[in-house]
């Protein structure tokens, strides 16, 4: 039995303004070009993958099955910039055949630096989702899947969630295979679904390279390459950004007509079946558990936190951040709360990253900096500005405490001659 | 090879740049004549020796340190790479002055009939000495150095019939802004137009040559420069000075084209958010009293410091002590400095306008205008310790791979391919 697992994974951060240091104003954002940016990427590649899959989902009444994970701050601007995507969403919940997953909201490294912050974002996020779709998620992904051991006992403590999913990394699995279900080494109700890298890449990111001896890749080929899993593991866990539909793979290059056709080829062999998330864990006990002691992500060859972590400037920014927390926290701001959370979203630090800079990579392409130094300076400026505003806040509240134990005493002291006037009299 | 500076005689990043290169020609083989104008005054501290020079000719042989296969040829002239007619003309009645005064007797060995009143026939003065040494020479290639060697190429290209190659480390338009001579100007573009080969410094200078010199494209070729690596600057002892204020330095010739003026006017916004900095401009130029005036005039006089020019172990003090170093020029056609500042571990602002700003990724990118933003990225650099040392370790590691023998190299190509067609 295989079973076909595709989870896509959305997210649009919120790109900063160009800040500089002479700058006072709170406007951090860059409304213009993040509005111009979600509406390019819902036209190329959100809407017409939506009606895509819900015409598939209909198609195969049921027997076609999919999970998305969309992050709160992509879901805010869709609903200011994109709302007819959403509508879309409603529709694909509706059919029943759709799971969404669970996330922190900001798309955030919370787990690294702050736990509390980490499970307000988680909980703000699945109150979100519940509030759109109708339903809880039961199964949680981190940003970037960012996981090890410690991820996956604090999510099992949160009591909400059945399973969570990372990279099927080479170097945590070794001779093993991903297409089995997992338990995380110290849980015992918690699940792990892992990615297989090959098979989700050959869609994601080798789809139309020319260079590749399986290119060009057919659904056919495809889906033999799934059967050749029977006997040999139970789930194909396909996860990948859904913007390899028409913003990675541009719409040109087939990548629509492959996944028109995907189902039937695979459905061909009936011993092969889609399933949610969910439905995979449902099915299949864990084989055997995994450890993993040091962090991993999905991201690059090296499948660690080096795209955001990677150098001095990167840790620094994230440090001086998370430093705020308190200070933030203690402002009880609704605005000040927001803005620091929303510098969070891990593509900040991914922009001042110096990883294959000098060679001018892949990295380039969803920057909207020239270079990851100016990035750093405007992310700083905007931090100092944020700070600022902290500071300010609570001299506010504190002049405001002043002023009141100021009236109390007066009054008390009011209070005091009165008694001793009715002692007098 | 027939150039205006050559180290220790260097006012610019012209010498620096011959120096490198025929060292790099050195070490592959290739046989370098180098000519030069060169004024024969005791103040520069030189462990080159220079020969008794000829009556006539008025020229020196000499060979110099490492460089075997490095012959100079210097020619008696009181000719400087950056000077302006101007200062050409003051620079020759003091000259005159010294002689009269100090030399006494001596003094008719540099009589004033051996240098011409004006620039002009100074360097056609220049060419006809250079070609009366080329007849003695043998040779495969003239390989000329920005506009005061250029007739010289021409006559001696035509006199010996070899390839003539110019090599563009600036034009007029670079040094004057829109306000060219039009006497440098005509003899640039004749130059280039006798070339048969042009090499320019940057894709920045080969535009501007297409453009404003109406050269074909296909004969331009571009040579970045290089940087050479000085290892042993660690030996340096410390400078001694206990900083409790950040610095930032502006090294270069305090003229229109290196942007002063826009240094100072972001220095004076750096110092409206934080006041432990201090401005420290070196170099001299025409502009240099007006920028002290400016700085006064914005109130900043006490934060910013004039050096003067500054050689050898001065500059690198002076770099040890930088925190920065920002480049706003105006138009730039590569920009040594810069480089040699990495060299030393210390992180560049760089304007867009200048060559050396498509070979460095790790340097800070602004437009020389955009004084806002220079003043921001200053702040940034002094603010933030993490920034500074990203910028110089990674910027430090990427200046090693700009090597004069790839330069030399590519150059040597150029020399065969000339060859080939003529």
């Amino acid at each position: 039995m295989a079973s076909v697992c595709f989870y896509f994974q959305l997210h649009q951060p919120l790109r900063l303004r160009h800040y500089t240091v002479f700058d006072r104003d709170d406007q951090y954002f860059d409304d213009y070009r993040n509005a111009a940016i979600c509406r390019k990427v819902a036209n190329k590649c959100f809407l017409p993958a939506n009606r895509l899959l819900l015409d598939i989902i209909r198609r195969y009444e049921g027997r076609f099955r999919i999970a998305y994970s969309l992050t709160g701050v992509l879901l805010e601007q869709l609903l200011s910039f994109a709302p007819e995507v959403l509508s879309t969403f409603d529709a694909l919940a509706e059919t029943g055949c759709v799971e969404f997953l669970a996330e922190t909201y900001y798309h955030s490294l919370s787990f690294l630096y702050s736990r509390d912050e980490f499970i307000e974002q988680v909980n703000k996020h699945v109150q979100t989702i519940e509030n759109l779709f109708g339903k809880k998620p039961r199964l949680f992904r981190n940003t970037e899947l960012i996981y090890n051991n410690d991820l996956a006992a604090l999510i099992e403590s949160m009591g909400d969630f059945d399973a969570i999913m990372t990279e099927g990394a080479d170097h945590i699995l070794g001779f093993r295979s991903p297409n089995f279900v997992y338990r995380p080494k110290g849980c015992s109700k918690l699940k792990l679904l892992l990615k297989n890298y090959s098979l989700s890449d050959d869609i994601a990111f080798r789809f139309s390279n020319r260079d590749w001896p399986e290119w060009p890749l057919t659904a056919d080929k495809f889906a033999r390459w799934i059967s050749d899993v029977n006997g040999n593991g139970n789930v194909v866990n396909l996860f990948m950004d859904y913007e390899t539909f028409g913003e990675h793979q541009w719409q040109d290059t087939g990548i629509f007509d492959f996944m028109r056709h995907l189902p039937e080829k695979i459905l061909k062999h009936p011993d092969n079946n889609f399933k949610t998330p969910s439905e995979v864990i449902q099915c299949y006990q864990p084989v055997g558990t995994v450890d993993v002691p040091h962090l991993i992500s999905w991201a690059d060859i090296e499948r660690d936190l080096s795209a955001w972590l990677g150098n001095a400037m990167q840790s620094n920014a994230i440090h001086e951040l998370y430093h705020l927390e308190k200070k933030v926290k203690k402002t009880g701001d609704e605005k000040i709360m927001t803005d620091w959370r929303k510098l969070q979203t891990s593509d900040h630090f991914y922009y001042m990253c110096t990883k294959y800079f000098a060679d001018g990579d892949v990295h380039k392409y969803f920057n909207p900096y020239n270079s990851p130094y100016d990035s750093y300076i405007n992310f700083m400026n905007v931090l100092g500005n944020l700070s600022n505003r902290c500071l300010k806040q609570t001299r506010l509240d504190l002049s405001n405490v002043v002023d009141r134990a100021l009236i109390n005493k007066n009054n008390l002291t009011g209070q005091a001659t009165e008694s001793a006037f009715c002692g007098l009299s | 090879m027939l150039g205006w500076e050559f180290p220790p005689f260097i006012s610019g990043g012209l010498g620096t740049a011959c120096y490198g290169l025929t060292r790099a020609m050195d070490q592959l083989g290739i046989e370098v004549t180098f000519v030069l104008p060169t004024i024969l005054e005791g103040e520069y501290a030189s462990h080159v020796k220079l020969l008794a020079a000829g009556s006539h000719g008025s020229t020196a042989a000499f060979k110099f340190g490492p460089m075997k296969n490095v012959t100079f040829r210097a020619i008696n002239s009181p000719l400087q790479p950056y000077a302006t007619p101007d200062i050409y003309q003051r620079q020759i009645e003091e000259t005159l002055r010294q002689k009269q005064k100090g030399c006494g007797l001596a003094g008719h060995l540099f009589d004033a009939a051996h240098y011409s009143g004006d620039m002009y026939r100074e360097v056609h003065r220049y060419a006809a000495i250079a070609a009366q040494l080329a007849a003695n020479e043998q040779f495969d290639i003239v390989h000329a150095h920005d506009w005061i060697t250029y007739p010289a190429g021409i006559l001696v290209a035509a006199m010996s019939g070899k390839p003539l190659i110019v090599h563009v480390h600036s034009t007029e338009f670079d040094r004057s802004g829109e306000h060219v001579n039009q006497m440098i100007y005509d003899i640039e573009r004749e130059g280039m137009h006798a070339a048969d080969r042009i090499i320019t410094v940057s894709h920045f200078t080969r535009n501007i040559i297409i453009s404003r010199y109406g050269v074909p494209g296909e004969k331009v070729e571009v040579v970045h420069n290089g940087v050479q690596r000085n290892g042993g600057n660690w030996a340096l002892n410390e400078s001694g000075i206990d900083k409790d204020e950040k610095i930032v330095l502006f090294l270069g010739r305090i003229t229109m084209q290196k942007g002063p003026d826009y240094f100072l006017a972001a220095a004076k916004k750096v110092l409206e958010v934080m006041d432990n900095v201090k401005f420290v401009m070196t170099g001299s130029g025409d502009l240099m009293h007006r920028a002290v005036e400016m700085a006064a005039g914005l109130g900043i006089g006490h934060k910013v410091l004039f050096t003067g020019f500054l050689r050898g172990q001065d500059v690198q003090k002076i770099y040890k002590m930088a925190d920065l170093y920002v480049m706003p020029s105006v138009s730039e056609p590569f920009g040594i400095a810069p480089l040699e500042a990495l060299n030393n571990n210390v992180p560049v602002i760089i304007s867009k306008q200048s060559g050396v700003s498509e070979v460095l990724k790790h340097a800070l990118k602004v437009d020389f205008w955009d004084v806002d933003e220079i003043a921001n990225k200053i702040v940034a650099v002094l603010q933030y310790p993490a920034l500074q040392e990203t910028l110089a370790n990674y910027g430090n590691f990427e200046v090693r791979r700009l090597r004069w023998q790839d330069s030399a190299r590519k150059c040597a190509k150029i020399y065969e391919e000339a060859l080939v067609t003529v």
